[in-house]
């Protein structure tokens, strides 16, 4: 099966590097799943899990604040925060649930509060499938 | 002339003050080499964020919804300086030569009749500005408890910088940091950060893009967490200029107290030597005289 470059990047430092079979991503606007010798294709993701599929192993990634970039190079991931499942223990979670919540309480206008509203429910439903 | 005793004092002093110098210089070589992997561990994010930025913003070129941060407010008014410098003093020239740069552009931004407003990141840039410009600094960020930058700082100050800007506090901002080409050699820089002007040359030249949803709202996104890596990376290479310009000077320090130190010994034992013949030449014309 044809690979292709997979770069998961957070501001501090490089995560990811690999060739992968199949990524699959939550985008903004819909999940939808990466092949090698995919369209250019540039969206937002919310927060979620990304699933990696590379030489048979699977595994899945927590992000938040991210969106991805598909290109002739490959596809690359940025984020402000990922975490691999094997590092994502409760603590993580529960700081996680924190950064949204304080982001709901501060939400001034009607259209920040649904956002926030949005956004806490796309970190519990991510907690709650890595749980 | 100085009495023995006099030198022998001094020089345990310098001893003492170069046994200081010589730890600060350690501990800042420890952390200047964590602060340099940090720099450059940021860089692929920078990069590729810089790259996709660059990509929208070509994509976005002359049309009318183009966002405020990347379109401008219209006006050239008032200017915003962030000041980016260290927390602490005894690095050399780095935190003056950041702050003269800044002083010269604020210099010639009221020369033409614009506003200047400053906000200061780190204690010595304050220090520095508040003598001829205090009133025009309206806010200050100190870093003082924080051991390692993380992004989350840069983020909230991105936060405060864009409530100003939504708020039509300023038209244009400027960012004041060092840039880290090497232990020995930092360049202060001066870099626009609002209104966003993308780097063209870092664009991938790929017109098929699919854009979801469309480039005006992935920019409006994109843009808040652009000006954030950009101080992130300002904020990185300022620790890691800090602490090899602080090894730079402690390092000179440390051989200055060591010539010292040489000089002082010379002096003293001369003195040492002189006092001793005198001595003696008493106690010989003493025994000569009966």
């Amino acid at each position: 099966m044809a690979t292709f470059k997979f770069e998961l990047v957070s501001p501090e430092r490089l995560i990811l590097s690999i060739d992968a079979d199949q990524v699959d991503l939550p985008g903004s606007e819909g999940d939808f799943g990466v092949l090698a010798g995919h369209a250019p294709f540039l969206t937002t993701l919310k927060t979620g899990i990304i699933a990696v599929k590379a030489g048979g192993v699977s595994s899945r990634i927590y992000v938040r604040g991210g969106f991805a970039d598909v290109n002739a190079a490959g596809l690359s991931v940025l984020a402000e925060k990922a975490v691999p499942e094997s590092e994502f223990d409760p603590t993580v979670a529960a700081a996680e649930l924190v950064v949204a919540e304080t982001v709901l309480a501060e939400a001034k206008t009607e259209e920040a509060r649904d956002d926030a509203i949005a956004a806490l429910d796309q970190v519990k439903t991510a907690v709650a499938a890595l749980a | 002339m100085a009495s023995l005793k006099e030198l022998k004092n001094r020089i345990a002093s310098v001893k003492a003050t170069q046994k200081i110098t010589k730890a600060m210089q350690m501990v800042a070589a420890a952390k200047l080499r964590r602060a340099q992997e940090a720099a450059v561990a940021a860089r692929p994010y920078a990069h590729r964020l810089g790259a996709v930025v660059a990509n929208l913003a070509a994509a976005m070129a002359g049309r009318d919804d183009a966002p405020r941060l990347l379109a401008g407010t219209g006006r050239n008014d008032v200017h915003l300086l962030v000041v980016c410098t260290a927390e602490r003093g005894l690095c050399g020239g780095f935190n003056s030569s950041i702050v003269r740069l800044a002083r010269e552009h604020a210099a010639s931004l009221l020369a033409a009749g614009k506003t200047v407003k400053i906000i200061t990141v780190g204690k010595k840039g304050a220090d520095a500005l508040k003598r001829d410009h205090s009133d025009r600094i309206i806010d200050r960020v100190e870093l003082r408890e924080v051991k390692t930058v993380t992004f989350a700082i840069a983020n909230k100050l991105q936060k405060r910088l864009l409530e100003l800007y939504e708020a039509g506090e300023f038209d244009v901002c400027t960012l004041f940091y060092s840039e880290f080409k090497s232990v020995i050699n930092q360049i202060p820089t001066a870099k626009q950060l609002l209104p966003v002007k993308a780097d063209a040359s870092a664009a991938t030249s790929e017109s098929s893009y699919e854009f979801e949803p469309d480039e005006a709202e992935i920019l409006e996104t994109m843009l808040p967490r652009y000006i954030a890596v950009e101080l992130f990376t300002a904020l990185l290479e300022n620790a890691a200029g800090e602490m090899g310009a602080k090894m730079t000077a402690m390092d000179n320090a440390t051989r200055n107290a060591g010539d010292m130190i040489d000089r002082l010994s010379i002096t003293y034992n001369r003195t040492r030597q002189a006092k001793i013949t005198t001595e003696l030449v008493e106690i010989i014309s003493g025994a000569e005289a009966l």
